[in-house]
């Protein structure tokens, strides 16, 4: 604190409001505390209790028992990773069409139209989405068919009830929120650089390749960190077009069904606490990796 | 191993013309730059200086005309394809890349060894001062260093054409004119064409061998500093070129090029640049010819003066009404009367009519 250097030697000490506005901390800063009891209330106090929750297993057995159980019952630990195999290859796709979309579409006169018809399947919600799909993709839907009548197939194409469908609704309902993102990252790049560098002899490719990706890796990074908690989480796609029971047992039906089936509010709990912890751990390992990428401002010039 | 321009004659542009959805951003502009010209385009805000430089970088697609650089049409070329070197008005370094990668990029992109591109870059460096600042990013260097980065940047691929789009509008007036001088500096050292767009008529004049004065899209003079400054063709250049006083006069009698003519209540004498002015005519007067003398024709009042230190300038006001700027040696103070005047050669004198 350079600014108690300069305060003068006086004898009285400074009221409190002086001493605590020199610490940065006026009354202003009091309006924080709405938002901060909001955020206690509903997310730290759940949170902390989930956590009490698990360490207190209904069948006794001493604080870790649930998770003890969780990690030797196959059909438990499994799910973390029939989850982790589709959120990140959805994340992935996600974040692969989106950039050269974005590319494309921040040149574009009529920008706005195609962000509200993109924006769409957001505010449609995870099960009418899953509804229309289940319905256009069915052995008696649309798609399969048009693919019959046209003689590409003979027997309908199995797509939903499976891990495709859930696949396909992921992507279907997470692309316009990664694609947003992108769109943001991609506009903030000053569209001077990319001129700079043609101007150098640089082709499309080579513009993306060593100015465009850089700039954004950052962005896709943290795009990729809220997608994929996002993706992680799926649970009403994944009853109601995967197979819950099968390939697509994704650790929130796990929870869902020891909280809510077995009764067992504990376990459930503590199977929520280890899908945070996985979250976490993956957000975690993808933020470390691009402390590595530059993360100053994209722009070409002063200020 | 030395920086020079790649070898060429001249660049040619015909006909050039940019269309912005019906409205001629630029028409029909046509001139040659030889080898090792410094041009300057000079005029006012939306005037297409800038669309015209985008247009030569490739960055704008003609809607009419050429472009040829020797004997090659190049208009249909992608500006990577050109080979022209821009510096740009916010500099546009690439902000992830050292100065050194910065300056390196376009030699990188043409695959050159490594030791090449190494040693070229260190000359770059050493061109623009700045050896020291090499590995650092360009965030952390002053907007001077910036520009000299992009400098280099542009001119280390040895382009034959450099492209500058008021690369000095960002900096402060003493670097201005410190990167003025850098530049001509840089220019006649590699010995490229510099084609430099500029909105300040003391820029152009200072570092052009050519200036061209744009004005809606159109050319209206091609000149050395010294023929734009001395004799602009059209009172609108004129007006440009610092001749602040832009009077409509009477003309009274012809002696060839020599005229005399009204003003308000007074008579005076001016030298005509278009060959017949006519009876109304425009009267253009820099504030520096126009000073006060006992047998100065103009009769005013002292409206406002200011002090700039070797001498005063000042605003007076006629009986008329008419409001004139001009110089004095000597201080000259609000609501004094005096006579004002300006040898004849000095007030050039266009047809006025619409004007």
């Amino acid at each position: 604190m350079q600014g108690m250097a300069l305060t003068p030697a006086a004898p009285e000490r400074a009221r409190l409001s002086q001493r605590l506005a020199r610490r940065g901390f006026d009354v202003t800063t009091l309006l924080l505390l709405p938002a901060l009891l909001f955020v206690m209330a509903l997310f730290v106090y759940p949170a902390i209790y989930g956590l009490w929750l698990s360490l207190h297993p209904m069948n006794g057995g001493g604080a870790l028992a649930n998770y003890i159980n969780f990690f030797s019952d196959a059909y438990k630990y499994d799910t973390i990773f029939t989850t982790l195999k589709l959120a990140i290859p959805v994340t992935l796709v996600n974040l692969l069409i989106s950039v050269p979309i974005a590319l494309r579409v921040r040149h574009m006169r009529y920008q706005r139209i195609l962000t509200t018809i993109l924006i769409i399947p957001v505010t449609l919600g995870t099960v009418l989405t899953a509804q229309g799909m289940l319905n256009y993709l069915g052995p008696l839907g649309w798609f399969n068919r048009v693919l019959m009548l046209l003689g590409i197939i003979h027997e309908p194409v199995r797509l939903v009830h499976d891990f495709t469908g859930v696949f396909l609704s992921q992507i279907v309902g997470g692309f316009p929120f990664c694609f947003m993102l992108v769109l943001s990252y991609v506009t903030g790049i000053d569209p001077s650089l990319e001129s700079a560098a043609a101007m150098l002899g640089a082709g499309p490719f080579a513009r993306f390749r060593h100015i465009i990706l850089p700039l954004l890796g950052a962005g896709l990074a943290i795009t990729f960190c809220l997608a994929f908690v996002q993706a992680f989480a799926v649970f009403p796609s994944a009853v109601l077009l995967g197979a819950p029971s099968g390939p697509t047992r994704v650790i929130a039906i796990a929870a869902f069904h020891a909280a809510y089936e077995e009764y067992d509010y504990s376990m459930g709990s503590a199977v929520a606490i280890i899908m945070g912890a996985v979250q976490i751990i993956v957000v975690m390992l993808v933020m470390k990796a691009s402390s590595l990428l530059y993360r100053g401002p994209v722009a070409g010039g002063k200020g | 191993m030395t920086i020079s321009a790649k070898n060429f004659r001249e660049l040619r542009l015909e006909g050039m013309r940019r269309d912005f959805g019906g409205m001629n951003a630029l028409k029909d502009i046509s001139l040659t730059v030889r080898r090792g010209e410094f041009i300057a385009l000079l005029g006012p805000s939306g005037c297409g200086k800038s669309t015209a430089l985008n247009c030569l970088a490739g960055l704008l697609p003609l809607t009419g005309g050429s472009i040829w650089l020797d004997e090659t049409r190049i208009d249909h070329l992608k500006p990577e394809e050109r080979g022209f070197g821009m510096v740009f008005q916010n500099y546009a370094l690439f902000p992830h890349m050292s100065l050194r990668k910065n300056i390196g990029f376009g030699l990188r992109m043409q695959k050159l060894p490594r030791e090449v591109i190494d040693a070229k870059v260190e000359e770059a460096l050493a061109l623009v001062r700045l050896t020291k600042q090499a590995d650092k990013l360009p965030g952390q260097i002053s907007g001077g260093q910036q520009q000299r980065v992009a400098i280099a940047r542009a001119i280390v691929v040895e382009p034959p054409l450099v492209l500058m789009d008021e690369p000095l509008s960002n900096l402060d007036a003493k670097l201005r004119l410190e990167m003025r001088a850098e530049i001509r500096r840089i220019h006649n050292m590699i010995g490229c064409s510099t084609i430099y767009v500029t909105h300040d008529q003391d820029e152009a004049l200072s570092l052009a061998d050519r200036i061209v004065v744009l004005r809606e899209g159109e050319m209206r003079q091609v000149g050395t500093p010294h023929e734009l400054y001395a004799r602009p063709a059209h009172a609108d250049v004129a007006e440009f070129m610092g001749y602040r006083n832009i009077l409509k006069a009477q003309a009274q009698s012809h002696d060839g090029a020599r005229l005399r003519m009204r003003v308000g209540g007074a008579e005076i004498a001016g030298c005509a640049i278009e060959a017949t002015p006519g009876r109304d005519v425009i009267a253009a007067m820099r504030p520096e010819d126009l000073t006060p003398s006992d047998s100065g024709p103009i009769a005013a009042s002292v409206v406002s003066a200011e002090y700039r230190g070797r001498d005063f300038y000042g605003l007076a006001r006629t009986p008329e009404g008419l409001e004139l700027w001009f110089r004095s040696d000597i201080a000259v103070r609000p609501g004094e009367a005096l006579r004002l005047g300006a040898p004849a050669e000095r007030v050039l004198v266009y047809a006025g009519g619409a004007a």
